[in-house]
């Protein structure tokens, strides 16, 4: 590691699980830089399987490159350079010989804008399970579609027209296609980037009941600017600044009564 | 603390706090007139003090009025959110102190002028240390003194004991002339009042460590108040 590095930035408090959870994720003394610009600092954090951890802070603090690092959408970024271990149920996500495809069918994602292919509500959800080889029939797909679209709240709406463009509905639906397409392929991990700042507070509402029926089965990271929506749908809540993990804690507890004044001046509008 | 981006929440907050202060100071002023009252006789003072008691009323409500607004439109968090609360909370049991002065300057009414004084004395130290326990308390929320509550909580065991005393003592009285009852009983209700009073000061004192500390008061407060268990044991047996 980088011995500079080391002497500016200081190791947030060690990370605590939250109850009982197993522990899914593990990342630790996990640096990432853009170039020369150091965006992730000495990061450790333990995230909880079957609960619904919130990333927050203000922009640029680091919190949608650390989520990226998670499923290694930086590896898209030639510039992008991340050292130490995020290990996913054991198995360190950095290894040379994982695939990553195989790796971001487990840890599938749900952006900011919702992105159907431009094709068939059908085809949006079958596509990953035909490319992953999950099905063997016809038949099978179709149950799998009809599943993930059911547990996404969406087939009610769309179970009379699956063959009509994902991208003919609406923002909301659209977002809940993303979501039961990420989950057509029997993710364990969904990362979720501000999957709620393009939609009016229903479609907002109908993704945040999505949220907590899928904790149920799923370890959810969201990355939000809203800090109503991490209070309302998360059990664990991390606090980003200046690319340090500043604090991280029941979220009843961070949003109540923070520990570190940095948390308490962000969360309560307070930041210069 | 810093300031809020958006001034109009520090101004929101800061009138919820003033808002507070006006209601302690009235409680306070209430207090002390109404022990006045008793320990003189002064029907005039008890008389005002009945009759004050609706400002501190109207404060709370237009109180809650703000707060709710407040929570509707800032959606406070955190140590804002914690402010708020207790806000609200102090203010419920300040309108409730209110109340109780003007129930112990109503009895102010109805207590003889001939009674001998070495039997309200009593009533009237304990009105004194009320009133220093709720000055106390009020100053420590207006600081945000978290050990001077903390003091104020445990010095209620003080007016606790001092009631206990009370209580036995006029119960003598009642027992050795039944001609007193009608009088003690009065002196019993407002030591009883006083009493609550401290109570309510203890209320805000946990509600100023839970603002400061955004945890309660974890320990088991001391208490000396045994007057619910106290038998009457009638010596008169025929």
């Amino acid at each position: 590691m980088d011995a500079l590095v080391t002497q500016t930035v200081q190791t947030p408090s060690p990370p605590r699980i939250l109850g009982e959870r197993p522990v899914k994720i593990t990342a630790r003394d996990v640096n990432i830089y853009y170039g020369d610009k150091h965006a992730i600092k000495n990061l450790s954090i333990d995230i909880p399987d079957r609960a619904v951890s919130a990333f927050i802070g203000p922009s640029g603090c680091g919190k949608s490159t650390f989520l990226r690092a998670i499923n290694r959408m930086n590896d898209t970024i030639p510039s992008c350079r991340v050292t130490g271990d995020i290990v996913v149920d054991g198995q360190d996500i950095y290894d040379r010989d994982l695939d990553v495809v195989q790796l971001r069918a487990r840890i599938g994602m749900v952006f900011q804008k919702p992105n159907p292919f431009p094709k068939s509500i059908y085809e949006n959800v079958a596509y990953g399970p035909k490319i992953h080889g999950l099905t063997t029939s016809r038949a099978e797909l179709d149950e799998v579609v009809e599943k993930s679209l059911r547990k996404a709240g969406l087939w009610e709406e769309v179970k009379d027209r699956l063959q009509a463009s994902g991208t003919g509905l609406s923002g909301g639906q659209q977002q809940r296609l993303c979501i039961a397409r990420a989950i057509a392929v029997n993710p364990e991990v969904i990362l979720m980037d501000e999957p709620c700042s393009a939609l009016d507070p229903i479609a907002t509402a109908k993704i945040e009941e999505l949220i907590d029926e899928l904790r149920q089965n799923y370890c959810i990271v969201i990355v939000t600017h809203s800090m109503q929506q991490a209070a309302r749908v998360s059990q664990l809540t991390a606090f980003f600044h200046l690319g340090i993990l500043v604090e991280v804690g029941d979220t009843d507890e961070v949003f109540t009564a923070p520990r570190d004044k940095r948390t308490q001046d962000y969360i309560t509008g307070r930041f210069g | 603390m810093s300031d809020h981006i958006v001034k109009a929440y520090d101004e929101d907050l800061e009138s919820i706090k003033t808002m507070i202060a006006q209601m302690g100071g009235l409680a306070e002023d209430q207090l002390a007139k109404a022990v006045d009252a008793l320990s003189k006789r002064d029907t005039d003072l008890a008389d005002q003090v009945i009759q004050s008691d609706e400002k501190i009323d109207a404060i709370e409500v237009s109180l809650e009025e703000k707060v709710i607004k407040t929570i509707a439109r800032r959606q406070p968090m955190a140590r804002d959110l914690r402010d708020i609360m207790v806000a609200i909370r102090i203010a419920s049991d300040l309108e409730r102190v209110g109340d109780l002065a003007k129930n112990l300057a109503k009895r102010a009414h109805a207590i003889p002028d001939t009674l001998p004084r070495r039997l309200s004395a009593g009533v009237v130290r304990m009105g004194r240390l009320a009133l220093e326990q709720l000055k106390n308390v009020l100053d420590a929320y207006a600081t945000r003194d978290d050990v001077k509550a903390v003091q104020v909580w445990r010095n209620d065991e003080e007016i606790d004991a001092l009631y206990n005393s009370i209580f036995r003592e006029l119960l003598t009285y009642m027992m050795e002339d039944p001609r007193m009852i009608g009088v003690c009983t009065h002196l019993l209700f407002a030591t009883k009042n006083l009493e609550r009073i401290g109570d309510h000061a203890t209320n805000i004192a946990e509600n100023i460590h839970y603002l400061v500390h955004g945890r309660p008061i974890g320990e088991e407060r001391p208490k000396k108040d045994t007057t619910s268990f106290t038998i009457f044991e009638s010596t008169n047996t025929q």
